[in-house]
């Protein structure tokens, strides 16, 4: 049958495409409900990318992060109408060693191949994760990135020392609001100490034991571990203020994504004795765990619909350009589009 | 219960000098009609999908059918009338000796030619039936539509704003369908062509569902040609 694509053509301009899809005995088709813009798909919208880059990806539709209804599937594994999240990730080959957001040989949905903006969907039943009716839609929208501050914290827990007394969190955008909240359910006699730049956005941090601008930082201040959430421009300062309060032998966490190189205190890292980790996307398995992590702690939801900025009824492709720019102007809070399409 | 007729009765007299009807052309990998009844087929709140096509045409449907969607006893085909009133009526034969007619059946009727059909189009298409009882998918007219009695000379211009261009599907309540249809005339069956025409002349609603400005109708060569070419453009940038 036809399918309707939502392609970014060059910065800005969104065409819909035609694809002929098949109907395979072994592939779940899905109808996303709603969309949640990140980061990543911005940057390709407002052609913050390079030239090579963009011509080498567009056209391409946009968005990794989405939940679906079940439409039609062969495979038996969901009823009609079950609610899904796509797992943006698509392997091609098993590995037993790295994890499969790492792997050269997967696919992106959004990054090099068509992302969720489409009438339907196909996929494999092994890359859906069934939520459970409770799961607010909205924040089910944002499950992909909330998997990956997911995979992040696990990650943390298998290389980070035992001592976990003070754990800080540098960035007071979404991500360090998401890695700071499912830290305090899932270290929950830790203290959590967040280092932003703005105070409207530091004072969303409600549950953390202190939230400080990154200027006022007490003297004597320590964390054994640190999560960076900053990315951009701001990565090096942020690094850099990290490697200078975090207490010896302590574990970086790096998440935010920066386009140029940064200088940063190697002589301090030494020193110290740190671990540095990168960390990057998720994998089904912390998918997973984010959807029984929120079930099992229904408050975590309340805090994420916290910070939706703006729910957008797309009917058209002039409302994604209305959900985007608005998203664009916003410098926090998550931007979901209520897909009528 | 709620009923997917797909009309293919069109025998391509208006698609050049070939024979065959348009909806049996190839469109990418697939007839035409094979994009269209798919898009019902996989739509879990559609029971079943009844595909009317002309007479001479129903086994090389079923053919098709088999081919492309496999096995299933959720599309039934027969063949049609001889205009898109006595494949309406075809239909609602069908399902009335099959299944009955009852408050809830629920018909959408749509072209076979009309492979662009979206999700939302049937969705909204279903949830307006069952709200309203009749609903008929529209798009806000582009031009301005100059009316002409004659042929010749301009007798109205509407005003834009308040004009659609009518796109399937169609969707009734069937047994009111039913009942509405058997109370014409033969005189008025032979000029009213539209369901929906019959419903607002007999004084009853039809609400609205916005269509989409690609769920075209392919009745010329044009057509074809662009559909083909929609299809083909998104392979290239591949």
């Amino acid at each position: 049958m036809i399918n309707a694509v939502y392609k970014l053509i060059e910065p800005r301009l969104i065409d819909v495409a035609y694809e002929d899809l098949s109907i395979d005995s072994d592939k779940v088709i899905i109808h996303p409900l709603k969309l949640s813009i990140c980061k990543a798909d911005q940057r390709y919208y407002q052609g913050i990318r390079s030239r090579e880059i963009l011509k080498k990806k567009l056209p391409m539709a946009l968005t990794h992060e989405c939940c679906a209804e079940v439409v039609f599937d062969p495979t038996g594994t969901f009823k009609p109408g079950q609610k899904v999240i796509p797992i943006p990730n698509i392997p091609t080959q098993d590995d037993d060693i790295i994890a499969e957001n790492y792997r050269y040989s997967s696919f992106f949905r959004g990054s090099g191949y068509d992302g969720f903006m489409q009438d339907y969907i196909t996929s494999s039943p092994e890359r859906l994760v069934a939520i459970p009716d409770s799961m607010n839609l909205t924040v089910a929208a944002f499950t992909e990135l909330i998997s990956v501050c997911t995979h992040t914290i696990t990650r943390f827990g298998k290389i980070s020392h035992a001592r976990k007394n003070k754990i800080g969190i540098w960035g007071d955008g979404n991500v360090g609001f998401i890695t700071s909240l499912l830290l305090h359910y899932i270290y929950p006699d830790a203290e959590l100490y967040v280092m932003g730049t703005v105070y409207e956005k530091l004072s969303y941090f409600t549950f953390a034991n202190a939230a400080y601008h990154v200027d006022a930082l007490p003297e004597d201040f320590g964390v054994d571990h640190a999560f960076e959430c900053v990315g951009g421009a701001g990565s090096r300062s942020a690094i850099n203020q990290i490697i200078d309060h975090i207490n010896p032998e302590g574990t970086v966490a790096l998440m935010g994504v920066s386009e140029n190189n940064i200088d940063i205190n190697t002589r301090m890292i030494l020193e110290k004795g740190l671990f540095f980790f990168g960390s990057s996307r998720s994998g089904k398995a912390d998918f997973i765990k984010t959807v029984e992590l929120i079930h099992s702690h229904p408050e975590i939801s309340r805090y994420l619909e916290n910070i939706v900025g703006e729910e957008i009824t797309v009917s058209s492709i002039t409302d994604i350009h209305k959900a985007f720019e608005h998203d664009f102007s916003r410098n926090f809070g998550k931007t979901v589009m209520n897909w009528n399409k | 219960m709620i009923i997917a007729a797909v009309f293919a009765g069109g025998r391509g007299s208006r698609m050049g000098s070939t024979d065959t009807p348009k909806q049996y052309f190839m469109l990418g990998s697939k007839p035409i009609i094979i994009h269209t009844v798919e898009k019902f087929f996989i739509n879990s709140r559609i029971d079943k999908v009844v595909v009317l096509c002309p007479k001479i045409w129903v086994e090389q449907t079923k053919d098709l059918i088999n081919k492309y969607i496999g096995k299933t006893e959720k599309i039934d085909v027969i063949s049609g009338g001889e205009t898109r009133n006595d494949t309406l009526e075809c239909a609602l034969d069908y399902i009335e000796n099959k299944f009955g007619l009852d408050d809830d059946t629920i018909i959408l009727t749509h072209d076979a030619v009309r492979p662009f059909v979206t999700h939302r189009i049937i969705e909204e298409n279903i949830d307006c039936t069952i709200k309203t009882g009749a609903c008929d998918t529209v798009v806000s007219a582009v031009d301005t539509i100059v009316e002409s009695v004659d042929g010749k000379i301009i007798s109205a211009i509407p005003e834009r704003k308040n004009m659609y261009q009518g796109q399937t599907p169609q969707s009734f309540k069937a047994k009111k369908l039913r009942e509405i249809c058997s109370s014409l005339t033969p005189e008025e069956k032979a000029i009213l062509t539209d369901a929906c025409k019959i419903y607002v002349l007999k004084g009853e609603p039809v609400s609205l569902v916005e269509g989409e400005a690609f769920n075209i109708k392919i009745t010329y060569p044009y057509d074809l040609k662009m559909a083909k070419a929609l299809l083909e453009g998104v392979n290239e940038n591949d």
